[in-house]
């Protein structure tokens, strides 16, 4: 194992893939994840890989592309503009089953929006990623070890299921420094083959195509349902959550990556004030861990949903709730995250039996709606 | 220990960032919980710029120290801004070349620390932000010396290796300084 | 009695030499193409190229949208088909992690001076060391007669109706001269294939771009006119003698950038 180092969640995305074997990066500038571009520049000539700078986030999702079909271990990284931009070589990605890495540093939107942290692109990366049927893998870190420990698990996950994976992370965890032990480099002679990939059949096998085209729709649809298999097997056994505290809460709070640190300070107060708060921060986004939260219903408990948003997640969580209990929501957005205090007062409001959707909306316009 | 959460502030370009790494990293070579957390935008030069360092024996919840235990300012705007906000019974450090300020509260200890003429007069110019640093240290006891010494040593950058015995320096000028006046 | 002597000759088929065959780049997949089109030729004339250089097993072509979409079937080599004018896009992600490899695109003038010019440009100012094969036939074939990028001035569409109005639509873009002004250009050239002369020309054209991509020396482009029959409404001869007639003095033929030119080759 390495020793402890103090690095920035941007570092440590860009350290954990070269680690991961990945030798092809290709990026755009934007706050708040260009540190994980600049030390790729510096890095990936050094590991004999190729750093390059593209055009903009449309030619760099599509140089992902090419590297993917060539059967690199490839990453991309932006913020949430630049993710809307990429959406149309995502949606490629995943119709052409390629494995990728992307990287997804929240900040406020929508439009050129704000650079603050947010995770108002929970819709996108679970929902909407590009058109069409589709679903990329979604991780949520929560520290910078996490983001360190599921880069690796990020690429295995692609390959394995020949799907995109993104990490959505945001401008907080990004910006932020902790310890971190970087997982050991692999070794990359056991990255499984990719027999499907076009980089040259050598004269060894028949040519390899790699497409998303399918102009029979009978095709098309065996395709689609072929890869929606796939998700159904990823649905059943990839979820990933980490419940705190969840036995005996009285409110389960639900959040993940910086809100969920937001939450667990939260969770502490009011346990020191005697409201049995639990957590459960979800560590897919997709799959969702539906299965953690249907565990964690009981008689008398109270689910909260606590995001930077003005509230996605919570879907997902009243999704799997089925109404079997009452789901509330607290929230900031824009970049404006959440103090402790604010998520105790939901938390208590929660425990007293209150349901409710809470966007604290400081300078409200006088005069109504427009 | 107690936890510890740090908000240091001031121009961008007096060194807050590194200021707060070097508090952060003695915090981690201790074994502890630590997370360092930088204000982001448009403003890199010249503008604003603070930090946020929490130091725990607990993992850390929020990163973004919202009620400092410490405020470090160093420009008036920080001072100004933060000052309220400190927990009552906590500190607030001043560079009082920058900030020539007296703290109205009564409920926080203040410390006025003339770091930036401090440093020049010591032919460290720039290194301000290590000498309230080593104030820091003796008003808190956050670290050992020998801690912090190690965390300038990781953090200096390897191409200014030359700049590390200033900045132990500056971190001893500032732990062996005493104010000079109670401030009314 | 009398035998018929033609029963004994329609027994025995006589071996002939063959003169012309696929060339084994290409796959035996009937093309989509429409009658007259020249797409078949400029195909065939890359997947010779291929062929005779012996790259087949170290080559990767990419195929955007456009009527060539399903190239993929055609040639024998690993094929990617791309999103609409990102080819030069995925060409670089192919190329730079697999540097041993040989890449080519095969685009229309929609996708690469249209939606796809930011990255024809930037690939090209980057000396991608990338082949494209870029067929301008002055019209969007595949969506069913289009204007393009390169439709000339007065030129009747289905979007330009009463003819392309250079005030309102602007004027064609001259992609070879375009790109030539940039140092990451090893190579571009315009042909076209009208006539068997110009088909051996651009036949040499293409191979000289493989060859200077198999050297290293950036990016080449070979612009091809070519022409659309069915979306110009005219029968294939006719359309040679419009393209020979308004292409040609618009897109004049020859050699725009050429690193080798110095060395008498041109």
């Amino acid at each position: 194992m390495s020793e402890k180092v103090l690095m920035k969640g941007n570092e440590a995305l860009a350290e954990a893939a070269l680690r991961a074997g990945c030798r092809n990066f290709f990026g755009y500038p934007i706050t708040p994840q260009t540190e994980l571009a600049a030390y790729m520049a510096k890095r990936m000539p050094k590991a004999g890989g190729n750093y390059l700078q593209a055009e903009s986030e449309v030619a760099a999702i599509n140089m992902v592309y090419g590297a993917a079909a060539a059967g690199a271990r490839v990453m991309t990284s932006s913020s949430s503009p630049g993710v809307s931009l990429k959406s149309e070589g995502i949606s490629y990605l995943i119709g052409a089953d390629l494995p990728a890495v992307i990287i997804n540093v929240q900040r406020g939107g929508p439009g050129l929006g704000g650079i603050q942290p947010s995770q108002a692109d929970y819709w996108m990366a679970t929902r909407a990623t590009g058109h069409g049927d589709g679903h990329v893998i979604v991780f949520a870190p929560s520290t910078v070890q996490e983001m360190a420990d599921l880069v690796a698990k990020a690429f295995d996950l692609a390959d394995r299921y020949r799907v995109p994976v993104m990490i959505l992370a945001d401008g907080l965890l990004g910006q932020m420094m902790e310890p971190v032990v970087l997982p050991d480099p692999i070794d990359t002679a056991e990255i499984p083959a990719k027999d499907w990939a076009a980089n040259g059949h050598k004269g060894l096998r028949p040519h390899n195509t790699i497409s998303s085209l399918f102009l029979v729709a009978q095709q098309l649809e065996d395709s689609v349902l072929a890869r929606h298999d796939r998700y159904q097997l990823i649905k059943e056994v990839e979820q990933m959550a980490q419940e705190e505290q969840v036995e005996d809460a009285e409110v389960v709070v639900v959040a993940y990556g910086a809100a969920a640190r937001v939450c667990r300070s939260a969770m502490h107060k009011a346990r020191e004030e005697g409201i049995r708060a639990g957590l459960i921060r979800p560590i897919t986004l997709w799959p969702f861990p539906t299965d953690s939260i249907v565990r964690a219903l009981g008689p008398g408990r109270a689910f909260l949903s606590v995001e930077f948003s003005t509230g996605q997640m919570v879907e997902d969580v009243r999704l799997a709730v089925e109404g079997r209990a009452p789901v509330s929501f607290f929230g900031h957005t824009g970049g404006v995250v959440p103090t402790p205090d604010e998520v105790l007062g939901a938390i208590r409001r929660a425990a007293s039996g209150e349901r409710f959707n809470e966007l604290p909306f400081k300078n409200r316009p006088k005069g109504g709606v427009l | 220990m107690a936890n510890l959460d740090i908000m240091l502030a001031g121009f961008g370009g007096q060194g807050i960032l590194f200021a707060g790494k070097l508090a952060a990293y003695a915090g981690m070579l201790e074994g502890r919980e630590i997370s360092w957390l930088p204000s982001y935008g448009p403003e890199m030069r010249g503008g604003t710029a603070n930090c946020s360092v929490c130091l725990s024996d607990e993992p850390i919840g929020s990163p973004l120290v919202v009620e400092p235990d410490v405020l470090v300012a160093m420009n008036m705007p920080s001072f100004d801004k933060f000052a309220d906000k400190v927990k009552p019974g906590g500190n607030i450090i001043v560079d009082s070349t920058m900030a020539d300020v007296c703290c109205m509260r009564r409920d926080v200890g203040f410390s006025r620390v003339p770091a930036t003429q401090l440093a020049e007069d010591n032919g460290l110019k720039g290194l301000a932000n290590v000498i309230l640093i080593g104030r820091l240290l003796k008003l808190t006891g956050f670290s050992d010396l020998a801690t912090l010494d190690a965390a300038i040593e990781k953090s200096v950058p390897p191409h200014k290796a030359d700049l590390v015995g200033f900045n132990k320096k500056a971190l001893r000028i500032g732990h062996e300084f005493v104010d000079a006046e109670e401030c009314q | 009695m009398t035998t018929t002597t033609s029963s004994a000759t329609a027994v025995a088929p006589q071996k002939g030499k063959v003169l012309f065959a696929r060339t084994p780049a290409l796959t035996d997949t009937v093309t989509n193409y429409c009658p007259g089109c020249t797409h078949g030729i400029i195909q065939r004339l890359v997947a010779e190229t291929i062929d005779e250089l012996g790259i087949e097993g170290t080559t990767v072509g990419v195929c955007p949208v456009g009527c060539s979409v399903t190239a993929y079937d055609f040639y024998s080599c690993d094929m990617v088909q791309a999103a609409h004018g990102r080819a030069p896009a995925v060409a670089t992600g192919l190329k730079r992690s697999c540097p041993g490899n040989t890449v080519f695109t095969y685009q229309g003038d929609g996708d690469l001076a249209s939606i796809g010019m930011a990255e024809t440009v930037h690939a090209a100012t980057r000396g991608e060391k990338i082949t494209v094969i870029f067929i301008n036939n002055a019209i969007y074939g595949m969506t069913g007669g289009q204007m393009a990028p390169t439709s000339l001035p007065g030129q009747v569409t289905q979007t330009s109706p009463y003819g392309r109005d250079i005030e309102t639509a602007g004027h064609p873009i001259r992609v070879c001269e375009l790109l030539s002004t940039l140092d990451g250009v090893a190579l571009a050239q315009r042909v076209t294939v009208d006539s068997p002369k110009n088909v051996r020309a651009a036949k040499k054209a293409v191979r000289k771009a493989f060859e200077y991509q198999i050297e290293g020396l950036g990016y080449t482009i070979i612009e091809v006119l070519a022409t659309c029959p069915t979306n110009w409404g005219l029968t294939p001869t006719a359309a040679f003698g419009w393209l020979r007639d308004n292409m040609l003095p618009y897109y004049p033929l020859g050699v725009y950038k050429d690193v080798k030119a110095g060395e008498g080759e041109k």
